[in-house]
Formats: structure tokens, C-alpha cells, sequence
């Protein structure tokens, strides 16, 4: 099998996991979209270094593109994007939805599911009076659910 | 030896500088939570990490001996990729608790299975 045809296979494979074993559905949610999106971005970025100054190179026959003899491969086209084969894609984004959704599972079987996320630090420096009444009624939350939280933070770790 | 020969670890030093920031500034408690990223960690690792050394075996890719720091696992896999599949699914959980610190989107894990209280309770 090429490194396309196995980059297919595992991102499917990734989305029947996400969806259908573990049952946490990720790919349903608009949070998991917009981390991937900003993953995606840095995966170009990073990626797109160690490709254009070949780091990694690749067996022709096994991407869609081909690897130069010589020099760096071409930024776009030949099958890649930001220098890098766009068989690397499918592999980021199996590696990054497989590891939010196992994420996201051990949680719900309460794994440390708490403490949850957030607030971000500049919303507790500001108005104090503001979204800290909120806060401080997040440390009554430990107990309850965090969807009581309208923020759906659930800061169950107010300083005592 | 030559800088050169850092480029790969450099850019993971990137990825992990570049993501470890939102513990702290958006209090994603992710590396906190050490015992669920462990176990959130260890599958995708193992998997990656076999297809990886399988690929460069049957020469899918090969990594620049001359960019990576020299130690390999096994004689086959370079340490820089056994580094990359631990920093690279934690930049994706950091990047997915960072967007639920700031926009409160759920994901899923907001109560655990079985734990089916009614969910519109408005204080």
C-alpha cells in the first residue's frame, strides 16, 4: 500500500473510532473543527519547514507527487501543500482527532474529567466584579454539572 | 556538533513552546490532568510510532540524518519522531481545551456516561 492509500484508510479508520468505538463524536463538534483548524495551521507551518529543507523525504512511488533528486520540493502542486505531501495531512488529522476523541472518552468515564478548562486568565484580571461573581459561583460547581455553567467551564478550582 | 543537526528538535521545541503557553494563559489544566493525557497519549503513540518505523523500513520515507541529532531507537527510528507523536497530540488537546477555555463550546465530556441528570437547569 502507498502512503496515500494508508493516509485514506487511517484517517477513516480515525473518524470510526471517534464516531462509532469510542462514541464521543468529535467530528460532530463545532470546538473539535475550530482546534483542528488551528492545528492544521501550525502543521503547515512546521511541517511546511522540515519538508522545504528535506528533513523528511519521500519514496516517489508512494505519494501522489514526487520527491526532486535535487533540491527542495515546489510549495504548492505535484500533490503537496507548504512543501509537504498532502498525504501528511491526513495523517495529522488522524493523529489529532484520535487523541481529542481518547481525550474526551477517558473523560466521560471520569478520568480527571475535572478540573475543566478556563477560564482565560485576562477574563479573572478584569472586572472583577463581573465575570468574577460568575467565578466565584464556579467553586459551588465542583459538585454540580459544569452544563450548569453557562460558559460551560466548570472552574471547579476557585482558591479556598 | 552543528546547529544543523538540531533543526528537527528545534522545530518540536517550537511546537511544544508554541502550544504549552495556553496551560497557563487559558487554563486548559491539560498537563494537570497528567494521568488522562497518559492514557489519552499511549494509543496513538504506539500506533504511530509502529507505522512510522514500518514506513522507514520499507523506505515510505526516510529522515535527514544530517538535521537530526544522531540517536536512534532500535537503529531505525530517530528519537525526534518518538518525541513528535507525544508533543504533537498534545498540541491537539492543548489547541481543543484552549477553544472550550474561551468559547465554552462542549465537547462531550461535560458529565460522565451515565450521569443523566436533567441538563436545562437554569440557576
Amino acid at each position: 500500500m502507498t502512503y496515500t492509500q494508508i493516509g485514506i484508510a487511517v484517517v477513516i479508520a480515525a473518524i470510526v473510532v471517534d464516531v462509532l468505538v469510542l462514541r464521543t463524536r468529535l467530528v460532530t463538534r463545532k470546538g473539535f473543527w475550530v482546534s483542528y483548524a488551528i492545528v492544521l495551521f501550525f502543521q503547515l507551518l512546521t511541517n511546511g519547514v522540515l519538508t522545504r529543507l528535506e528533513v523528511f523525504r519521500y519514496s516517489d512511488s508512494m505519494i501522489v507527487g514526487n520527491q526532486p533528486d535535487v533540491g527542495a520540493p515546489p510549495f504548492i502542486g505535484n500533490g503537496r501543500i507548504a512543501y509537504q505531501p498532502f498525504e501528511d495531512l491526513l495523517m495529522g488529522f488522524s493523529l489529532c482527532l484520535l487523541a481529542c476523541a481518547l481525550w474526551i472518552f477517558w473523560g466521560r468515564r471520569g478520568v480527571q474529567r475535572t478540573p475543566m478548562s478556563g477560564p482565560p486568565i485576562w477574563r479573572t484580571w478584569s472586572s472583577r466584579s463581573g465575570s468574577g461573581g460568575t467565578a466565584s459561583s464556579g467553586g459551588a460547581a465542583a459538585s454540580s454539572p459544569a452544563s450548569a455553567d453557562p460558559r460551560g467551564t466548570g472552574d471547579g478550582k476557585t482558591p479556598t | 556538533m552543528e546547529l544543523e543537526r538540531l533543526t528537527y528538535l528545534g522545530v518540536l521545541l517550537f511546537i511544544f513552546i508554541g502550544s504549552a503557553w495556553l496551560e497557563i494563559a487559558l487554563r486548559t489544566r491539560v498537563l494537570r490532568r497528567w494521568k488522562r493525557l497518559l492514557l489519552s497519549l499511549a494509543i496513538p503513540f504506539t500506533l504511530f510510532v509502529i507505522w512510522d518505523i514500518w514506513a522507514i523500513m520499507t523506505g515510505h520515507w526516510s529522515i535527514d540524518p544530517e538535521r537530526t541529532v544522531g540517536i536512534k531507537m532500535g537503529g531505525v527510528i530517530p528519537i525526534e519522531e518518538l518525541i513528535f507523536f507525544i508533543v504533537v497530540p498534545l498540541a491537539s488537546i492543548l489547541s481543543l481545551e484552549a477553544v472550550r477555555s474561551v468559547r465554552g463550546w462542549p465537547l462531550g465530556d461535560e458529565k460522565p456516561v451515565g450521569d443523566e441528570e436533567p441538563v436545562e437547569q437554569a440557576p
